[in-house]
């Protein structure tokens, strides 16, 4: 044991499980939302986060129906590459993770700015406020960006992430995923995600994972294995694709056009 | 019709990741025209909240949207604003942003900045919006204010609290909750 007993939270797996369980079994009987719900007490520190009025339903004007502008001069291309940050070869299964930022409406999301983190191959993070007694590793960061193409297609060269323990309760582990922070091209489209890889066993257990309540909005983060992807004798391909909220405005209004 | 893509918490861990020096400064500190706009988010116990990330995005100060690049490299590129700001929230759940006051983008629109909140422990994104304390006429007037109940308006509302600077609190849940918005009925 390299913890002491004491200190972990008594409340079970089995415990998480049954709420988890609750959760999904009581919103099988409303519509299911797409998105996580924000109220979901198997994840505890959803408790005292999530607003209890309603939101308010507005039409998004000006400004929220456009987005940020990103270019070269934000993103060098190196940085869609994690595996090249240190002087050598981080430590685990090198990857390729690449698909396409579409719209609700299928449109690509082309030009726009994707970033990613993760941990290391044995599930650390550099971060200061993780405790996790796994190793770093000195050639890996974790953190990467991306534009899009004209297509709305990315690719990103990584090291498979490991999963985690954390404190949700006792014995708790996350999957392993790979976090995706994606811009629209309307402020109302900006999402922030997790992918994670097939037949991961720790799925339904994840109170995470869990808080979307609609099963097959969950397997849409999943990443497929591709082997047209996988490069021989180098690296294993995957591909996930990212759908956004419906664009309701581009810049080629007239409006904007002689200032963009 | 390709199926939306669901959201998952920012987590405990963005922090080497996604804030960068000049995320903050939009506008240069100390130039004409400059404010400081700043608050704390605070969760349903009334404690700050130090690990929540906000973004902000705005018109300029003449009301245009704007379309520049280089959010992300203010410290390399002539000073442009952008209209993005990105804040990470310290230990005291404290975030600012350096910008300048939006004008107003169209008829009945009083001047507002755009804000999306992530946290851990949020599931899903919450979006709002900071509208100025000082344009009373204006927000008498805006649309969306005009929509919500008076009782609650108040949270929507960044009030000056000193030569130049507002302060606009985030509160997730609770005594003065902050008014959150659904854009598509999705979220």
């Amino acid at each position: 044991m390299h913890v002491d007993p004491a200190s972990l939270p008594t409340l079970t797996q089995a415990g998480i499980s049954k709420e988890i369980a609750e959760q999904h079994r009581q919103a099988q009987e409303s519509a299911y939302p797409v998105h996580a719900l924000r109220d979901f007490p198997p994840y505890r520190s959803s408790i005292l986060r999530h607003p209890t009025h309603p939101l308010v339903r507005v039409d998004p004007e000006t400004v929220e129906l456009v987005a940020p502008a990103f270019g070269h001069t934000d993103v060098h291309g190196d940085e869609a590459d994690l595996t090249i940050q240190g002087s050598g070869e981080p430590i685990g299964e090198r990857i390729l993770v690449t698909g396409r930022v579409t719209d609700g409406d299928g449109r690509p999301v082309a030009g726009q700015l994707l970033e990613v983190w993760q941990a290391n191959a044995a599930g650390r993070y550099i971060h200061k406020r993780e405790q996790h007694p796994a190793p770093l590793d000195p050639n890996f960061v974790g953190t990467g960006r991306v534009l899009t193409d004209s297509d709305g297609r990315y690719s990103l060269r990584t090291i498979k992430p490991g999963p985690y323990p954390w404190k949700n309760h006792r014995n708790a582990w996350r999957p392993a995923h790979i976090h995706f922070s994606i811009f629209g091209s309307a402020f109302t489209q900006r999402l922030v995600t997790q992918m994670y890889f097939p037949g991961d066993p720790l799925f339904a257990l994840d109170p995470i994972y869990q808080s979307i309540v609609d099963p097959a909005a969950r397997d849409r983060l999943i990443a497929t294995y591709d082997h047209d992807v996988t490069e021989p004798e180098w690296e294993l391909g995957f591909r996930w694709d990212i759908v956004l909220t419906g664009a309701k405005s581009t810049w080629m209004e007239s409006e904007d056009t002689g200032h963009a | 019709m390709p199926e939306l893509t669901p959201s998952q918490t920012i987590g405990p861990f963005f922090g080497f990741s996604l804030p960068y020096p000049t995320g903050p400064y939009i506008a240069p500190v100390g130039a004409p025209g400059t404010i400081r706009l700043h608050g704390t988010v605070i969760d349903g116990a009334g404690a700050p909240v130090p690990d929540a990330l906000v973004e902000t995005w705005q018109a300029d100060a003449d009301g245009r949207r704007i379309a520049v690049p280089g959010s992300l490299r203010r410290d390399v590129t002539p000073f442009e604003f952008t209209g993005f700001g990105r804040s990470a929230s310290d230990d005291d759940g404290h975030w600012f942003v350096s910008t300048v006051k939006p004008g107003p983008t169209g008829p009945r629109t009083a001047p507002f900045v755009a804000i999306v909140v992530f946290a851990r422990g949020l599931t899903t994104h919450l979006f709002t919006r900071c509208y100025f304390g000082d344009e009373e006429q204006a927000n008498a007037s805006d649309a969306v204010l005009g929509r919500i109940d008076a009782d609650r308006r108040s949270s929507l509302v960044a009030e000056k609290d000193g030569e130049r600077s507002y302060r606009f609190d985030i509160r997730l849940q609770g005594e003065g909750e902050t008014v959150f918005f659904d854009y598509d009925r999705t979220l």
